[in-house]
């Protein structure tokens, strides 16, 4: 049988705007991938879990509330934990230019900001599963 | 150490890994379910089915918290509809049950159909058996929103809950075959709205002609059509309201009731049989038609089809000769 990509789409934090989350979701959908969409408001520890039980080849988040910089260590920490800083972390959402050399020097494979074309989101996604 | 071997002894990535490998029916999945399979057949295999928006998901979220309350353990396998044109899926379980989601005594499982119509995926039944094997005393599967004739779970399930909602549709919607048949407990969730009652009275006033033993077959042979008939058991209508956590104790219950009475009654092991059966049937079709595919080739199919186009055959008999085509084939080289 035909393998299939695994994503998880999260939403960390207190922010309640899942439109883009939703957006990138359903596209990486139409490219064929299976998308595990967990919704909004969900620890660290919850991303990490669901990440381990549903066996992903990726991890997605969407953060728009600018609190990237603490959320995002300590999602990396739990997937660490969990023996899993091998699957690649994305981030999207609302990012200031400064903070992604931040956010790559910390272990996050690729940040997406405002205004990207879902094409290049399921390109690197593809690209860095090796599909 | 082996992945099944880490997976049994409890490494949850271990664990969710071999899921995979199994639900892509690898070579190392199939070997490992091989080790696996003596080690099921302990689990209580509980299927929850009905339409979309019935409140599935939310439903099971607020079982699994009661039965975590209670100290078991328990898996949860969710099966979400693939696009028929992307071959893509939108698994969204995970949203309804995030009460559960730090708890590590639940396994929750999300898988795509992968095209198979019958409300779950032809590897669920891997899925399940590793779950089992692994010592998850309780496992529940829930289906795809299922609409009237999606009753493959029925044959993997010891006890299939249908959920409905008020408001669906009349008491004819309750006489037609299929979902209704096979439910061994009957759930009117969304009890919390006015029409509630009116569908629990539908819902009766069908009961008594509806049979609640045995288990529907799609049998390869005239035999088999033989259901199993044990009497004893009517299926309990409930109401629940997942939002309001109300009438989930008495569900547990309900559930707990159906598993006794299967093993008292000694159907727990007829359904095993008919579960062995359909898993058999399963993993017959996928080969056949596996077989068939590398044995006819895509061109020659292609060819085939054409000529169904143009009305020049027609489709049973084209089947046919392509199959006697391969058989023929296969019979030379003996």
């Amino acid at each position: 049988m035909e393998r299939k990509i695994r994503v998880l789409i999260a939403k960390p934090g207190l922010d309640g705007h899942d439109r883009g989350a939703k957006v990138v979701a359903r596209a990486l959908r139409d490219a064929g991938m299976e998308v595990i969409y967990t919704g909004l408001r969900q620890t660290p520890v919850m991303i990490a879990e669901a990440a381990l039980q549903e066996d992903v080849d990726v991890v997605g988040l969407s953060i728009l509330s600018g609190a990237h910089l603490s959320l995002v260590p300590r999602v990396l920490e739990q997937l660490r934990e969990r023996n899993m800083a091998d699957v690649p972390l994305f981030v999207g959402g609302i990012v200031p230019a400064d903070d992604i050399p931040v956010l790559r020097e910390l272990g996050v494979y690729k940040v997406f900001g405002p205004g990207t074309n879902t094409e290049d989101v399921v390109a690197a996604i593809n690209q860095v599963v090796g599909a | 150490m082996d992945v099944a071997a880490a997976a049994l002894a409890g490494d949850r990535r271990a664990l969710a890994r071999l899921l995979s490998w199994v639900e892509n029916g690898t070579v190392a999945g199939r070997k490992a379910l091989v080790q696996l399979f003596p080690q099921t057949g302990e689990a209580h295999v509980i299927g929850i089915t009905g339409a979309p928006g019935a409140g599935k998901s939310t439903l099971v979220n607020q079982l699994a918290r009661e039965i975590r309350e209670r100290g078991q353990k328990l898996a949860i396998v969710a099966v979400d509809p693939t696009s028929p044109y992307s071959g893509g899926a939108l698994l969204g379980d995970r949203l309804r049950m995030r009460a559960l989601s730090t708890d590590t005594g639940v396994f929750m499982r999300s898988m795509a159909s992968r095209g198979d119509a019958g409300g779950i995926a032809h590897a669920t039944r891997d899925v399940v058996s590793v779950l089992d094997a692994v010592g998850y005393p309780l496992i529940l599967v829930e289906t795809v929103g299922a609409g009237q004739s999606q009753v493959e779970v029925a044959r993997m399930a010891h006890t299939v809950v249908l959920v409905e909602a008020p408001g669906m549709g009349d008491d004819i919607q309750a006489l037609k075959a299929g979902l209704m048949e096979i439910a061994d407990i009957i759930v009117v969730n969304k009890a919390d709205k006015p029409e509630a009652r009116q569908t629990v009275r539908a819902l009766q006033s069908v009961r008594p002609g509806m049979r609640s033993e045995g288990h529907p077959r799609v049998s390869l042979g005239e035999e088999a059509q033989v259901a199993v008939e044990v009497a004893g058991w009517e299926a309990p209508i409930l109401q629940t309201s997942a939002l309001e956590n109300r009438g989930v104790e008495e569900l547990l219950a309900a559930l707990e009731a159906h598993r006794d009475f299967l093993k008292e009654s000694g159907q727990w092991r007829a359904r095993l049989q008919e579960n062995a059966r359909a898993e058999v049937e399963s993993w017959l079709q996928r080969q056949l038609l596996a077989l068939l595919a590398d044995k006819v080739g895509e061109a020659r199919l292609t060819a085939v089809v054409d000529t169904v186009r143009r009305r020049e055959n027609d489709p049973a008999s084209a089947a046919q000769e392509l199959l006697a085509a391969v058989l023929a084939a296969a019979g030379g080289k003996r």
